[in-house]
């Protein structure tokens, strides 16, 4: 038991530190960046201390719309806070800061849960209370170790590896008229082999992930249902063994997150008869959240080359194709 | 994903003192032992250098044993580079990032054909340790 406590005690030690860096660099970027005339040491303390109440379940009827609403009004109250912070951040640094705070947000999140059992498990005597937590922490502090590099990335408003399938779709779009096609989403018509893409991604370069799944949908509905593929290219998990970079193809929806965005596109897709084909980009939750390594941009042309010959296979020409480049837009621009 | 922490292994500073005064305490007891002998006392010598001897090679032992492994915790940045390119004549330029820096973001003039080149790609290198 009390080789245990020092194992466990060692690794809450670190989580204080990754936190207590965590908060000191938050501070620090909202003083450098929004040149405010008061000291937001106290409302960065204030928004690490943040929660949402997850909607009730137990009439599961509307629950993916009661979500959605839940988490606009955490994104609009997320964006109110910073710019109260950092008045004098453009939206780009907006958004940066926003994200950075998240991730700081998470990681004193992990170290009070993980402190929360430390302490109880000592109160009680609990040696099972101790041993559970002994059990998950290499999980706990790889996820933490995460959230620390997303941190210093979200600080400098460097590329993560999550925006592997933003990058993808910014390569296609790039030299094309873009317009707003849903909040913080863009779309582009791209010609590709015949075909008309609609191709779209958050609007970066600031630290976004938007609603794809919005976006997927209005185009659904715009052109009556007459879309013959959409393809959705994300940055997936990988397994350990694979390499990072590899990239897969399957169907359905590859869209993380609450689900609330891969709701839509299954509901739209189911609608009119979609076939939705995803793509993804292997990597580890490290380097998800981490800058993005070189291996996943050295994969962007190989999706862009599946891309093109699941369009070729799967469409004929004059079709219309969606593809939607999924994750944190940060560091991308379009 | 690469360790934030560097680590650092150091001796408690407390250790440290408590092993000197033990060790200084075996030297003067061999000194005695020593003085012993060559006052004609085998019976003190011997006790003093056995037990001289005994505090040093213990003090050493515990010394060796018991070396804290004490965390210097640090967040490391990890080197990041940006790779211009120019999409005139194919000019790549690397170098490390800069804060306001984005991919596609449009940077200063091609030194060949003076075209604005852009930043192509955003990266960090990774060293695999083992086999991944």
């Amino acid at each position: 038991m009390y080789i245990i406590l020092r194992e466990v005690e060692g690794s809450l030690m670190r989580l204080k530190f990754l936190r207590d860096e965590g908060r000191k660099e938050a501070i620090t970027t909202v003083k450098e960046i929004g040149k405010s005339s008061s000291d937001p040491t106290q409302r960065v303390d204030q928004f690490l201390e943040y929660f949402a109440i997850a909607p009730v379940d137990l009439d599961p009827s509307g629950i993916m719309r009661r979500l959605e609403h839940l988490l606009d009004v955490r994104d609009l109250r997320f964006k109110d806070d910073v710019r109260l912070m950092a008045p004098q951040a453009d939206e780009t640094q907006t958004n940066n800061m926003e994200n950075m705070l998240e991730a700081a947000l998470a990681l004193n999140i992990i170290y009070k849960i993980m402190r929360h059992f430390y302490i109880l498990g000592k109160k009680t005597f609990s040696l099972y209370i101790i041993m559970q937590l002994q059990m998950v922490l290499p999980l706990i502090m790889r996820e933490a170790k995460a959230y620390a590099s997303a941190l210093k990335a979200f600080t400098q408003g460097q590329p993560i590896g999550d925006g592997a399938g933003a990058l993808v779709a910014a390569t296609l779009m790039r030299k094309y008229e873009k317009t707003q096609i849903a909040k913080d989403v863009v779309m582009a018509k791209v010609p590709i082999e015949g075909r008309t893409t609609y191709v779209i991604k958050a609007k970066g370069p600031g630290g976004n992930v938007g609603k794809p799944g919005e976006a997927m949908k209005r185009i659904i509905e715009e052109n009556d249902g007459k879309i013959a593929l959409a393809i959705v290219i994300d940055a997936g998990l990988k397994l350990e063994g694979e390499k990072p970079g590899e990239v897969a193809e399957g169907v359905g929806v590859a869209i993380g997150g609450p689900g609330v965005e891969k709701y839509k596109v299954e509901e739209g897709a189911l609608k009119h008869k979609v076939p939705v084909n995803a793509i993804i980009i292997k990597e580890d939750i490290g380097d998800a959240v981490s800058p993005m390594r070189k291996e996943i941009i050295d994969a962007i042309d190989n999706a862009i080359q599946r891309i093109k010959r699941l369009i070729l296979e799967r469409s004929k020409e004059g079709d219309n194709v969606i593809i939607a480049g999924i994750g944190n837009t940060i560091g991308i621009g379009q | 994903m690469s360790e934030p922490f560097t680590t650092q292994k150091k001796t408690s500073p407390i250790l440290l003192a408590i092993l000197l005064v033990t060790f200084l305490l075996s030297i003067f007891s061999i000194f005695l032992g020593f003085n012993a002998y060559l006052g004609g006392d085998a019976e003190s010598a011997s006790t003093y250098m056995i037990l001289g001897a005994t505090t040093l090679a213990l003090s050493g032992y515990v010394l060796f044993q018991t070396r804290k492994s004490i965390f210097r915790l640090a967040l490391k940045t990890q080197p990041i580079t940006a790779t211009m390119l120019c999409e005139k004549c194919g000019l790549k330029n690397v170098r490390d990032f800069q804060r306001g820096d984005y991919i596609f973001k449009e940077v200063e003039p091609c030194p060949k054909c003076n075209e604005k080149m852009v930043i192509a790609s955003i990266y960090r290198v990774v060293k695999e340790k083992g086999n991944e």
